[in-house]
């Protein structure tokens, strides 16, 4: 018996992994498959019993999710031209008439304002933060690190009672500014915490080497760490977007209209006359497709990001 | 010693001009990019902290600020530990911490030492698995209620097909018996992924010679796996067990959208209880007192586990 069998696992014992990993995948898949299938459907085909696995596609759910729309009379109906382009069919075909744009572009567009401004923040005070952490002698050091971690154990309930106190008093309840300041103080003991992993890695020899050349520290810092970094910088950013993008509890108490993102937002559409599940369903594919494509291409560092850097592989 | 010219220049310029030359003092940049930071995080974490406990010793409610607010010292503190309710959120909480643990790191650690296998289209398998995990638990949980439906839910018709039990006959969400199961269902479909990357990785850590060696030594798989294997990957799997208990004892999001707590208070965790007092009856110096305990409860808790922690990882 060679040493390589010994390790590595037989034919069947993988045949058997392999099959059984697989029906997980497909078993975990389907609510997801299902949100997207949803989308497509019309409301009578999304809930049909037995459920349809086969139905012709419709972008019924997607009219519905972009507008607002009421039930026509008959009078109406009749003296409405015919529909000149294919929402206008969708809608008249349902005896329904537009009455105005819905709220999820507005609610969509808070979500990525709110989302990257709060990860732009974070990163650029995080990076700064970590590079001090990891190349300096900052008094109280291990002790800071421990509080940043700690206040991830507060549930975010008990901090938004006082946050919502503060918001109020500051006049920051509601607002784009008041969300990017409270997602990038969650997210920046995260920011660091993974960014000084990141930075310990890089040799110190690269930026000493650029000292003796007559850089300046802050010169070295920019010009030899940030590149270094830069990876590293590119996954933390996205786990602070995802944090964001995802966020439910603070943005179901701090927000209601202008600043409302759209995790709170989602759960609320109605159709006329009842929960539309295909315009949920449509809202929330256009709202998880972009974290699914982030999660696709940050697989790699995965681990890091979720475990808060204590398992770095 | 070798003397370069630069060793020789620094050696005659004045530590003062080769600081300025050097632009801003090591320490100086270590506060300048410190600084923000620390204030970002004294103004969204510190001070509210200190707010809380100051309003827990308070009547204090937050719908009406012109009343006025008087120090009660601790009765808040005692009102909740006497409130026989309390008990009652605790142990749905407790019970859906218990099963969400256990659940997700049997299947968790079953999946990782299936993945580490390493059969043909292993790392795809990984990514798909673990997408469930990276999405809003609010937006997935409401669409969950949908799957739900008792009429028209896919998985309802999917016990039909399996079990044969008439879909129309149970719903997940509003029965008492039923709702805590359904919870811990959805937390277990959405981050039994985490405890297995950790496994994965954990498994993965163990190098190869130490079964080579085994095998040398005649020791049955079986033996191998419980003797090397688990205690190896025990730091792992613990600190699977510590974020995942940390994140479920404050679970909000994914269960308010499945059942607000219903039916009654079958579902009602400590977050959600915490909601509607702070939010809803607009308690705040009760529900100041119901948070400061519960950060109390957990950073006991997680204190007390990450010692055990360091212990096992030091064998």
């Amino acid at each position: 018996m060679s040493a390589a069998s010994v390790t590595e696992p037989s034919a069947r014992a993988k045949g058997i992994a392999g099959f059984l990993v697989l029906l997980y995948t497909v078993i975990t898949l389907i609510p997801l498959l299902w949100i997207i299938a949803t989308g497509f459907k019309t409301g009578p085909d999304s809930i049909s019993y037995p459920p349809k696995v086969v139905f012709s596609p419709s972008l019924e759910g997607y009219v519905n999710l972009f507008t607002d729309r009421t039930r026509a009379t008959p009078e109406q109906l009749s003296a409405m031209q015919p529909p000149t382009n294919f929402v206008d069919a969708i809608v008249q075909r349902r005896g329904e008439v537009i009455t105005q744009p819905s709220k999820f572009g507005a609610r969509f567009l808070n979500s990525v304002i709110i989302g990257f401004g709060s990860t732009f923040l974070s990163v650029f005070l995080g990076t700064l933060a970590a590079y001090a952490f990891s190349r300096f002698r900052v008094p109280l050091k291990d002790d800071l690190l421990f509080f940043i971690l700690s206040t991830r154990m507060m549930p975010p309930i008990a901090v938004a009672i006082p946050i919502f106190l503060m918001f109020r008093n500051l006049g920051l309840s509601d607002t784009h500014l008041g969300m990017i300041l409270l997602y990038t103080g969650v997210n920046i003991s995260l920011a660091v915490w993974l960014l000084k992993g990141f930075i310990d890695e890089i040799p110190r020899e690269y930026e000493e080497a650029a000292l003796i050349d007559g850089y300046t520290r802050f010169q070295a810092f920019r010009k030899v760490v940030l590149p270094q970094a830069a990876t590293g910088i590119a996954s933390t950013a996205i786990f602070c977007l995802i944090f964001a993008w995802n966020e439910y509890a603070f943005a179901f108490l701090l927000t209601s209209g202008t600043a409302q993102t759209a995790p709170p937002f989602i759960p609320t559409i109605f159709g006329v006359g009842g929960k539309d599940w295909p315009a949920v369903a449509a809202g929330a594919t256009l709202f998880l497709l972009p974290v699914m494509i982030f999660t696709i291409l940050l697989r790699k560092h995965l681990l890091r990001g979720i475990t808060f850097g204590a398992v770095r592989k | 010693m070798a003397d370069t010219p630069i060793d020789r220049l620094a050696r005659i310029t004045p530590p003062s001009v080769a600081r300025r030359a050097r632009g801003l003092s090591d320490t100086a940049i270590a506060w300048v990019f410190v600084t923000p930071t620390i204030l970002l995080l004294l103004a969204i974490n510190i001070f509210p902290l200190i707010w809380t406990i100051r309003l827990s010793f308070t009547n204090y409610a937050a719908n009406k600020p012109n009343a006025e607010v008087k120090w009660v010292g601790l009765r808040n503190y005692e009102r909740i530990l006497t409130d026989p309710d309390i008990w009652q959120t605790m142990q749905a909480t407790a019970h859906f911490l218990v099963w969400t643990l256990v659940l997700q790191v049997v299947l968790g650690f079953a999946l990782a030492w299936a993945i580490n296998r390493k059969f043909r289209g292993n790392d795809l398998m990984t990514t798909l698995i673990v997408l469930p995990m990276m999405l809003s638990p609010a937006v997935v949980g409401n669409f969950w209620t949908f799957l739900y439906e008792p009429q028209i839910g896919l998985f309802n018709y999917m016990v039909e097909f399996v079990s044969g039990v008439p879909a129309s006959s149970f719903s997940m969400l509003s029965s008492v018996a039923l709702a805590p199961w359904a919870i811990v269902i959805v937390d277990t479909w959405m981050w039994t992924p985490f405890v297995m990357l950790i496994c994965l990785a954990g498994l993965r850590s163990i190098p190869d010679y130490i079964y080579e060696a085994a095998e040398v030594d005649r020791a049955s798989k079986w033996r191998q796996f419980w003797t090397m294997t688990i205690p190896m990957a025990l730091p792992f799997l613990m600190l699977a067990v510590l974020f995942r208990g940390i994140e479920n004892f404050k679970m909000f999001d994914l269960v308010v959208q499945l059942t607000g707590g219903g039916p009654g208070s079958t579902t009602l965790l400590t977050s959600i209880e915490l909601k509607r007092e702070a939010f809803e009856k607009w308690r705040t110096g009760y529900s100041s007192a119901y948070a400061v305990i519960l950060f109390v409860t957990i950073f006991g808790l997680a204190s007390i586990y990450v010692k055990a922690l360091n212990k096992v990882k030091e064998r």
